[in-house]
């Protein structure tokens, strides 16, 4: 099902994804796509959308299941409480991207904004995973609780040298796992935290998505796996234990 | 109608702007447009716009827009002007009718020159054309009852009020002038109340703020501004930026970016990390202007005769996003508001958290620049 979205409300627009997906359809194409929040929001089945243009705030969130492409950026709040399914961003993205996910996958190829996988969580079988292309900004992986956040550096528009990561990096983390290619200084690294060189059962776990990753977007995984990785966790596993006590 | 209604909406304000640097002039139709794709982030109680090169044939003279609550806050208002300014020209400020735009005030604008001579007035002695402007807009805001400068700079001016941006742009017919620089905004309001002097922009000569986000620092900064004379009678944080502009940048001479580095000042710790030089600026700017450091979330976008600049907190609670087409730079707080009137840009991305994106007017001496 194609939809040209142009001048539609996002209401209209949601409305008509998930009464078509009642009645079946699996498949859409969303053409001219601008500013509509909510896309594909709490949608469980399997569905494959590809969205042209600049899909609005909180796509994808709480959704279970739907495969979504964006050939553009996105805003902020992509995947917000994601449970399932996965997210591709040819572009680049917003702030507070997979905010509070719970499971599922979302892929960016360039640079992503603030305090994106704040609130990240994992439990049982379901581990969320945010790969980022380009450059993060400050307070990736704040509160981190669970999951894997990829920070690669490598696709975005800064590519002057510039650290991959912002400041206040996994601030009040407490569990979970950031791994960044070639790493960031320390200085970086919120309380509480470290930073160590990735062990070969590291790079397995992270593999998969590395390689789904670059099929995604064309590229070559080889590229991607050619520097160190570096894994931040919480030093402890109360990294906050005495923070407020003196 | 529409497609909108009155179901519950999570939103924040919306802002976008736009410069031509060259200084080539566009309707107020495309700002419009623009601001209407983030229609959601507001509620209907706030919506506004700064519209610079406006008045090419008024470029000497301070554009005065003023409301009034009723004619008794406008007679007071006029005999007031009568007694401290040469009034050029005079008109009611054009507006078509707009069934959501209600309980509307008095709207005129005065075109005029500061007296030269203040001699036997209470005006301060020896102040300068702009200094005497300032003084003006705070006294007609402070003690006429119902009465409120709410723009007062030259060859640009200020139109707002409570409603939906494109339904006040349509209200004062924007879509009938062109200015090579607009701001507009989307109010959500939070703290304080939705009324016609509280929407956005701020102004005070020909400095306009468009704002979302919360000042927390508030008290500090209007107590801080009451020592330099200017006061705060709007109501709303967001004033407060219009004046600390105003003396940081105009009154102390204040470079933007250093005018910004008080704003939004780095942490201590990244200072730190600096090299000398920049060390010593930026500990002198937090000494000296630490009552100007704006606190709590903000993504802002100010304008003058001489450009735009968008400015984050600095840890970024707010969204902006910027873009570039040409000579024509965008700014808005989501990439649909600048993709809906320029679909192809040539570079879009997001700003860093305190640090201005600023973009001027390449020469400020022709075009429709004023002076």
């Amino acid at each position: 099902m194609e939809i040209d979205a142009r001048g539609v409300h996002y209401r209209e627009l949601n409305r008509m994804i998930r009464e078509a997906v009642a009645e079946g359809e699996r498949r859409f194409v969303l053409k001219n796509v601008n500013g509509q929040r909510y896309i594909a929001d709490g949608i469980g089945e399997k569905v494959k959308i590809d969205v042209y243009g600049t899909p609005g705030q909180d796509m994808a969130a709480f959704m279970k299941g739907p495969e979504i492409i964006v050939h553009g950026n996105a805003q902020d709040g992509v995947g917000n409480t994601m449970d399932d399914g996965t997210v591709a961003v040819e572009g680049m993205a917003g702030d507070i991207v997979g905010y509070g996910m719970r499971g599922g996958s979302i892929y960016v190829l360039g640079d992503v904004g603030y305090r994106v996988g704040i609130h990240m969580k994992a439990y049982r079988d379901k581990t969320p995973v945010i790969v980022v292309g380009g450059k993060a900004g400050d307070f990736l992986g704040e509160y981190m609780a669970g999951g894997v956040i990829i920070l690669l550096g490598m696709f975005g528009e800064d590519r002057n040298g510039n650290p991959p990561a912002g400041h206040f990096l996994g601030t009040g983390m407490h569990g979970g796992a950031i791994f960044v290619r070639k790493g960031v200084d320390e200085h970086r690294l919120g309380r509480g935290l470290k930073s160590v060189e990735v062990s070969p059962d590291d790079m397995e776990t992270i593999k998969p998505y590395l390689r789904e990753f670059a099929r995604t977007f064309g590229l070559g995984l080889k590229e991607i796996l050619g520097e160190r990785f570096y894994k931040i966790v919480p030093e402890t596993h109360r990294p906050y234990g005495n923070m407020y006590a003196y | 109608m529409g497609s909108w209604d009155y179901q519950k909406d999570i939103s924040g304000c919306g802002l976008s702007g736009l410069i031509n640097k060259k200084g080539e002039r566009v309707s107020g139709e495309l700002i419009a447009r623009s601001i209407a794709t983030q229609h959601d982030r507001g509620n209907g109680l706030g919506g506004g716009f700064a519209a610079y090169g406006i008045y090419p044939e008024f470029k000497d003279h301070y554009a005065l827009h003023v409301m009034c609550d009723d004619r008794r806050a406008l007679a007071d208002t006029e005999t007031f002007l009568k007694d401290s300014v040469y009034v050029t020209h005079e008109e009611r400020i054009p507006t078509r009718p707009n069934r959501k735009i209600i309980n509307v005030p008095i709207l005129k604008r005065y075109f005029v020159k500061p007296r030269a001579e203040t001699e036997g007035t209470t005006f301060d002695k020896g102040l300068s054309e702009d200094d005497f402007m300032v003084q003006v807009v705070m006294r007609v805001n402070m003690d006429i009852a119902g009465a409120f400068v709410f723009s007062s700079g030259k060859n640009m001016g200020a139109f707002k009020g409570v409603g939906y941006p494109e339904d006040i742009a349509d209200f004062y017919r924007l879509d009938e002038y062109s200015g090579y620089l607009w701001t507009a905004h989307n109010r959500f309001p939070t703290n304080t109340p939705g009324w016609w002097g509280g929407a956005h922009p701020f102004t005070i000569l020909d400095w306009s703020i468009v704002h979302n986000g919360e000042i927390s620092s508030y008290g500090i900064n209007k107590r801080y501004l009451e020592m330099f004379g200017y006061h705060c009678t709007l109501l709303t944080d967001t004033e407060v930026v219009a004046y600390l502009l105003d003396l940081l940048v105009r009154k102390n001479g204040l470079p933007i970016d250093v005018a910004c580095l008080a704003l939004a000042p780095p942490f201590w710790q990244e200072i730190d990390r600096m090299d000398e030089g920049r060390q010593r600026l930026c500990r002198a700017i937090r000494m000296v202007y630490g009552s100007a450091l704006l606190n709590g979330p903000f993504a802002i976008l100010f304008a003058h005769n001489g450009g735009l600049v968008g400015l984050n907190d600095r840890i970024k609670l707010r969204p902006l996003v910027a873009a570039t087409k040409n000579d024509t730079v965008y700014m808005a707080s989501e990439e649909s508001a600048i993709r809906e009137i320029c679909p192809d840009p040539d570079r879009v991305w997001a700003p860093k958290a305190g640090e201005p994106v600023i973009a001027e007017l390449e020469n400020r001496d022709g075009g429709c620049y004023g002076d």
